[in-house]
């Protein structure tokens, strides 16, 4: 565990002490404090009034009331310097290369379970494990074509990843809102600070999805969204990339199978589909092979898939990868192919599986963070410092029932970045999603990525599901 | 090309819009007629609410018509799926769902019609503020429609958005008449009376055509020429001539650009030929009752063939 100093202490990303501003923040800080602060109260508002004008909303589940709620933006930017990104890409890009190349041997040869560095019943009694996907290669080889790599901060020199999501990443959106949002309110900001920009996002995308089309595609691939429709938590986000990308968007109703392609329904009859960029989990995709009940995907796509005549993206089955179980084996899973030590440090992790880490993660339940395996969104997780008695008795309970559900982190201290409030700013804990675009031979990853922020003092969940906001991402070019 | 719900998307959003405008045009109308008459206001309010064709849905939820209840049914009940919120909402939702088609002026438009109307009709609207809330409906509806036309691109997108909104416009205003034919029927009117004139001036309001009649017909109001006005008069943007024009345009661009004609077509067309080269007094004498009743049916089967011929569904 860490030293008590260091955790009451948590590394501010702006400032060094109270009068020593870091370097990647000091033109921001000068700007600062030229700023009257009510004109910045102003702005905050202003910021709110354009999230609600342009829709920038979510649906949260089971809150009939606030069905539409917006994100709380905070103005104040999270700056990373070119230098600590560079280090952080070559970091991510190894992760991501690993991932793909596990899921192509997990499906296959599956050579990293004979050379016993994961067990076999790890991947193989994994619900996220998809044995229709045995013996199958996605086109162009690529599984994983959009991924976001959370990941958190205890220091200068200090990142983790937090997870590897990488099967439908969502908050891209907000990215790129949240920049368009910045750029319209302090356009001298972006004259004073040369900040990399992420505004061409949906167009790598549309290429990077486009370079993976099908060997039935002739032509120029079509590329078409696929949402489970206007009442889902990110519909918002699908439209978003489906508009800015100039592809359809299209709802399972809108698809069938014809003549052994996937096509959508449209004013001259049934035109062929090339690309799915599919917003709906394994679950849902096809009622033939997966859930029968499932209305939000397409009857016969795997059989489609199969056959080379569609692309899926992200592929099914990538959900092993980014399994909260997989995660603590992504060390071994990184340096098994790619023959190098991960970059980026995995945050130690207790398999509640495993006896010993299990009595070990009740003795210390008061100081970790125990997550559902396949839980996402931070809900079913506990944060063991900040929950009461009676909750981790009940979650102890729950644990005993069933261990193998559950992992357990020692509760990292975040480091913080200042949000704007009441009285000036104040620091609050951070984490940053950079998204990373995989094509045939090509990873890339867009320098930034989304900021999430507690709004709250001294809390430590960042989900926009439990009241966290974002902030616009900052790379610097230098 | 687009996709079938796309088309169905923008069709229904279109109609809704239209449809909350022409709510607030007829509440609108119908304060004013129950300022002014003497007795009998609440059979306005019935004959307001069978022109918003929602008396039955009424009647389902309270067992006498009275005004404020027909203007917060008209205006607010969610139970009343025509009421201006509920369009609104709708609205709202089909546009969510053709966001990818909507330039982002027409979409933000949408969006903050919504909000505004979700804030001031989330309760009972006061008398005081009646005027108000109904002249915001106009002005919001109204800037969708400034921003829809001037920044979409004149493509099947609009095409669909247009025949919606005149399916809806002809819709209303055939309903308008047909609830108040009989007093356009020369054999009972009292010509000169105050009250014919009050309920004249009342349909060409409930169509914000009380000004422009006038700039039309060089006479006092006449029920003949309100019902030429109404239903034959090729320039007044709210007849059943004008809006049918408009329907056989965007059918024709349609037709054009996927060359492809469909049943649709010949419907329109059709329903086009019953207002060309027609007397408004044959009409009468033929039976405005019945002209109108055919009419509505015409159009309603319209509707139908377009959803079938463009794969709405």
């Amino acid at each position: 565990m860490k030293k008590k100093g260091n955790f009451d202490l948590p590394f501010n990303e702006m400032m060094a002490s109270d009068d020593d501003v870091r370097a990647p923040y000091s033109k921001y800080f000068d700007w600062y404090r030229e700023q009257d602060r009510a004109r910045l109260v102003m702005k905050s508002r202003d910021a709110e009034a354009i999230f609600r004008k342009t829709g920038i909303t979510f649906a949260v589940y089971g809150k009939e009331e606030a069905a539409e709620r917006l994100i709380p933006f905070d103005i104040v930017p999270r700056i990373i310097s070119g230098k600590e990104w560079r280090r952080l890409a070559q970091g991510i890009e190894q992760r991501v290369a690993a991932l793909n190349a596990f899921l192509d041997d997990i499906y296959h040869k599956q050579e990293i379970i004979r050379a016993g560095r994961i067990p076999r019943q790890l991947i193989e009694q994994n619900v996220a494990f998809l044995p229709e996907m045995i013996g199958m290669r996605p086109p162009g080889g690529v599984y994983t074509h959009i991924i976001g790599t959370d990941i958190v901060r205890t220091g200068e020199d200090q990142f983790y990843v937090l997870e590897d999501n990488a099967r439908t990443p969502s908050g891209v959106s907000y990215m790129l809102e949240n920049r368009e949002t910045m750029m319209q309110m302090f356009p001298e900001l972006f004259h004073r600070i040369k900040v990399r920009p992420v505004e061409n996002y949906p167009m790598l995308l549309r290429q990077s999805l486009e370079a993976c089309a099908p060997p039935g595609c002739e032509g120029k691939p079509r590329v078409a969204v696929l949402t489970p429709g206007i009442y889902n938590s990110a519909y918002y986000e699908h439209a978003f990339l489906a508009d800015q990308m100039g592809a359809e968007l299209v709802e399972g109703s809108d698809l069938r199978v014809v003549d052994g392609r996937v096509a959508m329904r449209t004013t001259q009859g049934y035109k062929p589909i090339d690309v799915l960029y599919r917003r709906v989990d394994d679950d849902f995709l096809d009622p033939l092979t997966f859930r029968p009940d499932s209305a939000l995907g397409v009857a016969g796509i795997m059989d489609v898939y199969r056959a080379g005549n569609i692309t899926i993206a992200n592929a099914p089955g990538t959900g092993i990868s980014d399994d909260k179980a997989i995660y603590s084996y992504m060390p071994e899973i990184v340096e098994f192919y790619t023959g190098r030590k991960p970059l980026l440090q995995n945050v130690p992790t207790w398999r509640c599986s495993e006896p010993e880490s299990l009595q070990y993660v009740l003795d210390n339940l008061a100081d970790l963070v125990v997550k559902e395996v396949h839980g996402s969104g931070g809900y079913g997780m506990l944060v063991g410092p900040t929950a009461s008695k009676k909750d981790r008795a009940s979650f102890a309970a729950k644990l005993k029932a069933r261990p193998g559900n559950y992992i357990a982190q020692p509760t990292l201290s975040l480091s913080t970045v200042p949000i704007l409030v009441k009285k000036g700013v104040a620091p609050r804990h951070v984490d940053l999603r950079p998204f990373v675009l995989v094509s045939p031979g090509r990873i890339q990853i867009i320098p930034g990525g989304l900021t999430r922020v507690a709004l709250k003092a001294g809390s430590l969940v960042v989900n926009s599901s439990q009241g966290g906001g974002t902030k616009d991402t900052w790379v610097l070019e230098d | 090309m687009m996709l079938g719900r796309t088309a169905n998307g923008l069709f229904w959003m279109f109609r809704y819009i239209e449809r909350a405008e022409n709510t607030a045009r007829l509440i609108d109308a119908g304060v004013r007629m129950s300022l002014t008459a003497s007795n009998g206001s609440d059979d306005e309010w019935v004959s307001v609410l069978k022109s918003a064709g929602a008396e039955d849905a009424y009647r389902q939820h309270h067992e006498t018509v009275t005004g404020p209840d027909a203007i917060d049914f008209l205006l607010r009940d969610t139970a009343n799926p025509s009421s201006v919120m509920s369009v609104i909402d709708s609205a709202r939702n089909n546009a969510r769902m053709v966001r990818t088609a909507l330039t982002r002026e027409a979409w933000e438009s949408t969006n903050e019609c919504w909000i505004e109307m979700k804030h001031r009709l989330s309760r009972r609207v006061r008398d005081t503020d009646l005027p108000g809330v109904l002249d915001m409906i106009k002005q919001r509806t109204g800037l969708i429609r400034g921003a829809f036309h001037g920044t979409m691109l004149r493509n099947e997108i609009f095409n669909f958005s247009r025949i919606g909104t005149f399916i809806e416009r002809a819709d209303n205003t055939a309903r308008i008449l047909d609830v108040k034919y009989y007093l356009l029927l020369p054999a009972v009117t009292y010509v000169g009376s105050s009250l014919d004139n009050v309920q004249w001036v009342s349909i060409l309001r409930s169509v914000s055509a009380h000004r422009s009649y006038g700039w039309v017909y060089e006479s006092d109001l006449n029920p003949v020429n309100i019902a030429d006005f109404l239903i034959l008069n090729g320039r007044m943007p709210r007849s059943l001539a004008y809006c049918h024009e408009k329907i056989s345009n965007n059918l024709g661009y349609l037709a054009a650009e996927y060359s492809e004609r469909h049943p649709a077509h010949d419907t329109a067309l059709e329903i086009l030929e019953s207002f060309r080269n027609r007397d408004i007094r044959a009409i009468i004498d033929a039976g405005l009752h019945q002209f109108l009743e055919d009419f509505i049916t015409r159009n309603a089967r319209l509707g139908n063939e377009i959803a079938q011929a463009y794969r709405f569904y």
